[in-house]
């Protein structure tokens, strides 16, 4: 669908309104609760529904193609690195899945700026951080050495 | 100023100014930090970049990537394929230095902690096809995000980039950008020495088949707003095979991929009698594009083309037959995460028509076009190429610089190298990045400067919408209408239709033609004069507004190489119906267009293919 915010369950954190890659998660004024102002331009991407920390958000299918009577509901666990999917039919059939989402701990990603400094020389290179090792190939391919042999 | 004299302005000084937080601005921000440690690089980005960019919903393949460490493929090997796909014209220089460093590229996202299937028989990335690699791809974004934000100096998330700066005595030389703040409302000025664009192409320049809630569920992001080329064409920067639009056959309304389902899983497709029609076309293929229909695979334009035959035939629908392809619950559930990394809405689609893939056929259809420079289309600026690779009139200056002195461009900004995909659009970025620190390195005391009035000029012009709306509203009672504004959605549906009905949309099966095409260059010049009258009501709508402006920028210049390329190149992409046949003669060449932003005109040329790889 277009993403909802469940009145009972909203705490009005924002987070929602944060990660909403298209802006349409605002707080409504009144309520101080979460809602979708622009259902037209949501891509159904689950970004707020997976981040919400009170699972208040859900998505009730796009009207001009999905009957109703549907839910898929997601579990996104950072600390485990699991997602896990329920899917119930509109005839009430159900399926479950669950995948992995991340094999090294969040936040341990080296920066560059730790690896040791490239000397200048290699600046004028065609070579990227880290290359040629991490192509797992002994030398970056380049079509001058192929099309005028040394 | 007026009204809103109480607006903030900040300006924030930087060497290296990236827009866009996707996987081209995460990679431009990852390598210019590795190269320039001193430098401050600044990465600006319109939401949030843990979950932005086309690939902010997750992805469940990799679709660039070579395996030159098991000798699967070589970088020669892959501008073939996409040479192909696009029916002779790419820019094999800027492929090949993408394949060449992408595998890299992608042993760096493993070692992050990507989830990478590996084939269990021989220990490799298990295949999905000859080019792609299938990931547990949910968190993809979120992990290059967290290398983007270690890298860069500073990120800036929630502000519209609307324009370029200018140098004041260089008046080819870009000096920065400038924007909104879509949360407070200030005004953003970035002062940079280079500027790597990496915004995304344009989705919802065509009228999208669902009009209603549906709308959102555009196959390509509706965020997606064609800064790529709104930004860099405003600058003056060459721009390329901006006809090359992309139509896509997906599973029908959810958009859901079918890469997985055809060549991992094997599920073929039908029309609705049963009957597989691709092979039966070819001769008809042949008799619009000649020896392209017998490039191997089938380039994606002509399997659209195949389909949209037989729906016009009335042998519709389509059907891709998963019931077949799924004997295991391991195959369903290769199946089921194929959507559920990246196309939710897919599997809501399912669950809501009680269809079960393992049970029933699903409806495949050709979607509306759009407009990029990543997928199995080319779309974007004319690039100076690799030094050690580039032919010499495709190289100026520094590798992925534009014909504007300081402006890098990276993903779907950049033209002629399609089938980039995320890990490509990510390796783009690092040769950009690498390249600009070059530049800024070499340009030692002899800075850009964008100068006051230029600033102050753009100042007016971008909060211009909010002051049409608070004035304009006193003249009605309430309601939508108004006699002096139209909304940022009035002039989006202008603009969808417009595009629909005279620039090769579905509403004419992808048909256009000359007198179309003007008509359309008539009715959208007119859009464009009633830009300046878009009434926003608060800040979100002043970021519809610029994306709206963005995408009837990028839209002219689609119609007008549209109009320029005298042929069919890519039928099922678009017909011409004045020029229904490829023609090799004339038009083995890239269109190029420069627009001049003072006098407003448009000069159309063509640009050389070469070929380098045999």
């Amino acid at each position: 669908m277009p993403t909802f915010t469940y009145m009972t369950r909203c705490d009005g954190c924002g987070q929602c309104v944060d990660i909403c890659p298209s802006d349409i998660m605002h707080i409504d004024p009144v309520y101080r609760r979460s809602y979708n102002i622009e259902p037209n331009f949501c891509w159904e991407c689950y970004s707020c529904v997976k981040a919400c920390p009170q699972h208040a958000i859900d998505v009730r299918g796009y009207a001009d193609f999905a009957p109703l009577g549907h839910s898929v509901r997601v579990l996104r666990e950072e600390a485990s690195g699991t997602i896990s999917w329920k899917i119930r039919y509109r005839d009430g059939r159900e399926k479950a899945f669950s995948f992995p989402i991340r094999t090294t701990p969040w936040g341990s990603i080296k920066p560059p700026f730790e690896y040791a400094a490239p000397d200048a020389a290699a600046l004028n290179s065609p070579l990227l951080a880290h290359e040629p090792e991490m192509l797992k190939v002994d030398t970056l391919p380049t079509l001058r050495t192929a099309a005028e042999p040394a | 100023m007026g009204l809103f004299s109480s607006r903030k302005t900040r300006v924030v000084d930087t060497d290296i100014l990236v827009i866009g937080g996707g996987f081209g601005g995460c990679g431009a921000a990852y390598e210019s930090r590795y190269w320039g440690r001193k430098l401050k690089v600044t990465v600006v980005e319109k939401a949030n970049i843990e979950r932005s960019g086309a690939v902010a919903h997750g992805l469940s393949a990799i679709n660039c990537y070579m395996g030159m460490r098991w000798n699967e493929n070589q970088p020669e090997d892959f501008v073939r394929y996409a040479r192909g796909d696009l029916m002779g014209l790419v820019r094999e220089d800027l492929i090949y230095d993408i394949a060449r460093h992408v595998d890299g590229t992608v042993h760096l996202f493993e070692e992050w902690g990507l989830p990478i299937m590996t084939n269990p028989d021989t220990g490799h990335y298990l295949r999905e096809g000859k080019w792609q690699v299938m990931i547990h791809g949910e968190s993809y974004k979120p992990i290059i995000a967290e290398a983007a934000r270690k890298s860069a100096s500073e990120v800036h998330n929630r502000i519209m980039v609307t324009h370029l700066l200018m140098d004041a005595t260089h008046p080819n030389r870009v000096a920065g950008a400038v924007g909104f703040n879509v949360r407070d409302g200030s005004f953003y000025v970035f002062r940079a020495k280079a500027v790597i664009v990496a915004a995304g192409g344009a989705s919802h320049i065509f009228k999208p088949r669902s009009v209603g809630e549906g709308m959102g569920r555009t196959w390509y992001a509706p965020w997606s707003s064609a800064s790529a080329y709104g930004l860099v064409l405003r600058a003056g920067a060459q721009m390329i095979q901006m006809e090359n639009r992309i139509v896509l056959a997906r599973f029908k309304d959810g958009y859901g991929p079918v890469g997985a389902w055809f060549l991992l899983l094997k599920a073929l497709a039908t029309n609705a009698y049963g009957e597989r029609f691709e092979a039966s076309m070819l001769e008809e293929m042949k008799s619009l594009v000649g020896k392209y229909a017998e490039t191997t695979p089938l380039p994606t334009c002509l399997r659209n083309h195949a389909v949209l035959q037989e729906i016009k035939a009335g042998k519709g629908p389509i059907y891709m037959h998963t019931q077949d392809a799924i004997d295991t619950r391991e195959k369903e559930e290769i199946g089921w995460e194929d959507f559920l990394d990246m196309t939710v809405g897919q599997a809501v689609v399912w669950a809501s028509q009680n269809i079960d893939p393992k049970e029933k056929p699903s409806e495949l259809i050709t979607s509306e076009p759009y407009v990029m420079g990543s997928h199995a289309t080319c779309s974007g600026a004319w690039a100076s190429g690799p030094e050690d690779c580039a032919p010499a009139d495709y190289q100026w200056g520094y590798n992925r610089m534009t014909t504007v002195e300081g402006l890098f461009g990276a993903g779907d900004t950049i033209g002629g190298s399609a089938h980039k995909f995320s890990s490509g659009s990510f390796t783009e970025g690092r040769i950009a990045g690498k390249a600009a620190v070059r530049y800024v390195m070499a340009l030692a005391g002899n800075l850009p400067q964008a100068g006051e009035a230029q600033i102050n000029t753009l100042r007016e012009e971008i909060f211009k919408p909010l002051a049409n709306h608070a004035i304009g509203k006193h003249e009605i009672v309430a309601g939508s209408v108004a006699p002096s504004y139209i909304s940022p959605l009035h002039g989006l549906q202008r603009l969808e239709k417009i595009m629909d009905e005279y620039g090769g949309g579905i509403s004419t099966q992808y048909m256009t033609s000359e007198p179309m095409l003007d008509r359309g260059l008539e009715l959208l010049t007119m859009l464009k004069e009633d830009l300046d009258h878009i009434g926003a009501e608060g800040l979100h709508q002043l970021q519809r507004t610029w994306e709206l402006k963005h995408r009837v920028w990028t839209s002219e210049a689609v119609l007008r190489h549209t109009l320029y390329r005298q042929e069919t190149r890519w039928p099922g992409y678009y017909y011409r119906g004045d020029f229904p046949r490829l023609d090799d003669a004339a038009w083995h060449a890239f269109t190029a267009s420069r627009y001049d932003a003072k006098t407003g005109e448009w000069l159309m040329s063509k640009l050389p293919v070469h070929h380098i790889i045999g």
